[in-house]
């Protein structure tokens, strides 16, 4: 195994008590479609309608939560091409960059990793949606432009088969 | 191989031209601040000018079509529990089947193949560490085959949803 240790500090769930576990367990894949889904939820957990709502307010405030709303998939709605985007990135540069990178809308994640050396060089990474090869390339131009990563090493890595997609359960 | 497009789950590609506009609003602009109201479908409702039960009705026929995974919580990684990426470099004529088995773990979400040397790409997602790390290692002796191990460091990424273009 290549070094495995996550950082201490993202095993923790600070401010996480046994009630929002709870909560976070049956949501996960999804709120249910009805009038009152909160309510269902609670109902399954044992938790007033009140009590959800006012819990999830928190795990959005806090950040645990980045977004609700409706999550869609991108290859089903025409977007056929997407691509995972590795730059080996000077350390002293990787935030910025990184900020840079983040701001695209075509850019739908985008994180500092470690570099495994010596079969990893690269330790930022992005991932692109397009509809197609080509449209995918001509981001990746776009970001190497206006982030001005002529000098920075990279490599595109488009998908192939999807063998698994869905939602994280914990 | 380079351009080869071949899903092994579900793969009929929506056009555009059969969304309705009811269904394109849903899809671009309830990706986030979903309403956290004891009603929420029927405060999209209202916005959209259309009765609860169209909205209900037709979010569900999305996630039926796969347009949509779910309407729900996309939590920031690390934060809920502990994820990582990791990649391995496997053999062609064992690709298939290294897939299948690194799809058979229930923390597995997401498996790809992509174009590299290191052509499996997945996501693994536990309660903790020790988990984590117990799964990894399970897959890595169960191939035979080195686990490159790369979890995040920081995230950069503001998600604010992803804007659909029609045209």
């Amino acid at each position: 195994m290549n070094v495995p240790k996550i950082p201490e500090g993202l095993i923790q769930m600070p401010g996480l008590d046994e009630r929002d576990k709870k909560l976070v367990a049956a949501i996960q894949s999804g709120l249910p479609l009805c009038s009152h889904p909160y309510a269902e939820i609670g109902q399954q957990i044992d938790m007033a309608e009140a009590e959800v709502i006012q819990r999830l307010q928190r795990l959005l405030d806090n950040d645990f939560i980045k977004r609700m709303g409706v999550v869609v998939r991108h290859h089903e709605l025409g977007y056929q091409s997407n691509a995972m985007v590795v730059w080996d990135v000077p350390d002293a540069q990787v935030k910025a960059l990184g900020h840079c990178m983040g701001q695209f809308e075509f850019i739908t994640l985008c994180y500092q990793r470690p570099r495994r050396l010596p079969e990893w060089r690269y330790n930022l990474f992005c991932m692109i949606h397009g509809r197609d090869r080509d449209d995918v390339l001509r981001c990746v131009e776009l970001v190497v432009e206006r982030c001005s990563l002529q000098s920075v090493a990279h490599e595109v890595l488009f998908s192939q088969r999807r063998f698994k997609q869905r939602g994280a359960r914990y | 191989m380079s351009h080869r497009i071949n899903q092994s789950i579900a793969d009929k590609e929506i056009s555009a031209l059969e969304l309705t506009a009811l269904e394109r609003r849903l899809l671009n602009d309830f990706q986030r601040d979903f309403p956290l109201s004891a009603t929420p479908y029927a405060d999209m409702a209202e916005k959209l000018g259309v009765s609860e039960q169209q909205v209900i009705d037709t979010l569900q026929k999305l996630k039926e079509q796969g347009a949509i995974s779910r309407v729900g919580a996309v939590f920031r990684p690390n934060r809920v529990g502990v994820s990582t990426l990791a990649a391995m470099a496997v053999p062609l004529d064992r690709l298939e089947e290294v897939a299948q088995l690194v799809n058979e773990y229930d923390e597995v979400n997401h498996n790809y193949e992509r174009e590299h040397d290191f052509n499996l790409w997945f996501v693994a997602t536990a309660r903790d560490d020790a988990h984590l790390k117990a799964v990894l290692d399970d897959i890595e002796s169960r191939c035979g085959l080195t686990v490159l191990f790369l979890p995040l460091v920081e995230d950069y990424h503001i998600d604010l949803g992803f804007e659909l273009k029609w045209s």
